[in-house]
């Protein structure tokens, strides 16, 4: 437990934050795009079609995967906000923010995926259905995380405040989860489990492992990415950051 | 005297004094009660004059038009505390901070929801809602209406610095409100259907149970986010 302490204010620091991520953020994107290229070329082209869907399944190599990510992303900014509050660490509540951002994308991606699918599956966009409605609370709330630290003046009180924020919202994530079996409606129930035999066919299995993992390293590479500008934001003024552009002081 | 027997008169000397600071303000208090009156209206003319549709509509409208009356009062939970400075005097004094708030709390559902419960039968009356329908209304109301308060209240602690909060606290909350939305309203649509409505009372009443307890600690810690 020390030494975990001692890993997160070391790393914490800003500039040594800075170091940290330079070196790790062209991995995460090199691992993201080699799995994201051949997971994609492998799920549209590669692998048969569905024999009841037809072509129109292939949408679920990226619906899936990000539709698992907008709740990641939620459980992962929730540890990362309550590092930020319990231990104070500012780069935690940079990560809590840039998580909310990237998961606000793969929260749209997945209603702009489903209704494309569900236009010609169900014959309509949208239907009211408890799970399509809990990704869109889900959306709504990390927009309001976002808002939340965009209204509020002060970098640390907004951080600490959306940190906040998200610990509450984190109620809503299991509602999310489990509206599926509190109100069986139109939406489909899980195909693929962890547990137990899936009931999806396994030669059409492997891009989608694939885009799952890319989907994981794309969002390391970019909440990183993402904390690192806003760290270099947030420290322009200090003497690590002017020496890392070169400016003369 | 031990701390515990001193914390329920200091409850009870909060209470009495937001109570009566908004009973000398009885316009504040008609104010929700008008909203209310005015959103039911307004769905009347919007949507259909015919008993028939605006009974089958009548549950999700009460409700909606209460969830937003309350939502609208919600800033002033904190609002005239911060601007006099008293809230920061709470944050200072020794007494738990939770305890003054969620004092605070029970007296904005007083002051601000409860009246919208007491009309309930005027509004189901404006809107040909079925006699038998009233009561799981009624109930559905009066154990998912505190949470509105209890959630809100959380909320607005966060944005208590912020000026112009308004829109703000209103799109933080709803997303929060809708799992007491679909128990209240879905109480109500499950009992004119002849199914059995009362498993959903009762976990909003669970919630309401974890809320009383969490609510005012949470809103407390978010106090102490916002204003140090």
């Amino acid at each position: 437990m020390k030494a975990l302490l001692l890993w997160f204010n070391t790393t914490g620091s800003p500039p040594n934050f800075e170091r940290f991520t330079k070196r790790w953020i062209p991995v995460w994107f090199a691992l993201a795009f080699l799995c994201l290229l051949i997971g994609t070329v492998g799920g549209l082209f590669l692998v048969p079609a569905d024999s009841r869907q037809g072509e129109i399944f292939r949408i679920i190599y990226i619906h899936v995967p990000t539709a698992w990510m907008s709740l990641f992303v939620f459980m992962a900014m929730a540890v990362q906000a309550f590092i930020a509050l319990i231990w104070r660490i500012k780069v935690c509540e940079l990560l809590t923010i840039a998580s909310a951002h990237i998961g606000m994308m793969f929260t749209a991606i997945t209603l702009i995926t489903g209704s494309i699918w569900g236009k010609p599956t169900w014959g309509t966009w949208w239907t009211w259905d408890p799970r399509l409605t809990s990704e869109l609370v889900l959306l709504f709330i990390y927009l309001g995380i976002i808002g939340l630290y965009n209204a509020i003046e002060d970098r640390r009180t907004a951080g600490r405040a959306a940190s906040f924020l998200v610990l509450i919202g984190l109620i809503n994530v299991p509602i999310v989860h489990f509206s599926v079996t509190w109100w069986n409606t139109l939406h489909q129930g899980e195909t693929i489990r962890l547990v137990g035999e899936s009931k999806m066919a396994t030669e059409l299995m492997w891009p989608l492992i694939l885009m799952t993992f890319a989907t994981k390293f794309w969002f390391l590479g970019s909440v990183l990415q993402r904390a690192r500008a806003m760290n270099l934001e947030h420290e322009a003024g200090k003497d690590w950051a002017k020496k890392l552009v070169g400016v003369e002081q | 005297m031990s701390i515990n027997q001193k914390l329920l008169p200091l409850f009870a000397a909060q209470c009495r004094r937001d109570l009566r600071l908004s009973l000398r303000r009885l316009g504040d208090i008609a104010q929700p009660i008008l909203f209310a009156i005015m959103v039911i209206t307004l769905f009347t003319i919007a949507t259909s004059a015919e008993p028939k549709k605006l009974a089958e509509l009548a549950p999700g409208i009460i409700w909606v038009a209460i969830l937003l009356s309350g939502l609208l009062s919600l800033d002033s939970v904190y609002r005239s505390d911060f601007d006099d400075g008293s809230l920061e005097q709470m944050l200072m004094s020794p007494a738990p901070l939770a305890l003054l708030i969620g004092a605070r709390i029970l007296v904005h559902w007083l002051s601000s929801v409860m009246p919208l419960v007491i009309l309930t039968p005027l509004f189901a009356q404006m809107l040909f809602l079925p006699a038998d329908l009233l009561a799981p209304l009624m109930l559905s109301l009066l154990v998912g209406t505190p949470l509105i308060s209890l959630v809100g209240a959380v909320i607005a602690a966060l944005t208590v610095g912020i000026r112009h909060s308004g829109m703000l606290l209103a799109l933080l909350a709803l997303p929060l409100y809708v799992p007491i939305l679909v128990f209240g309203a879905g109480a109500v649509v499950a009992a004119s259907q002849g199914l059995a409505w009362l498993g959903a009372i009762s976990l909003l009443g669970a919630g309401l149970v974890i809320a009383i307890v969490l609510a005012p600690i949470a809103a407390a810690a978010a106090i102490k986010v916002s204003l140090t």
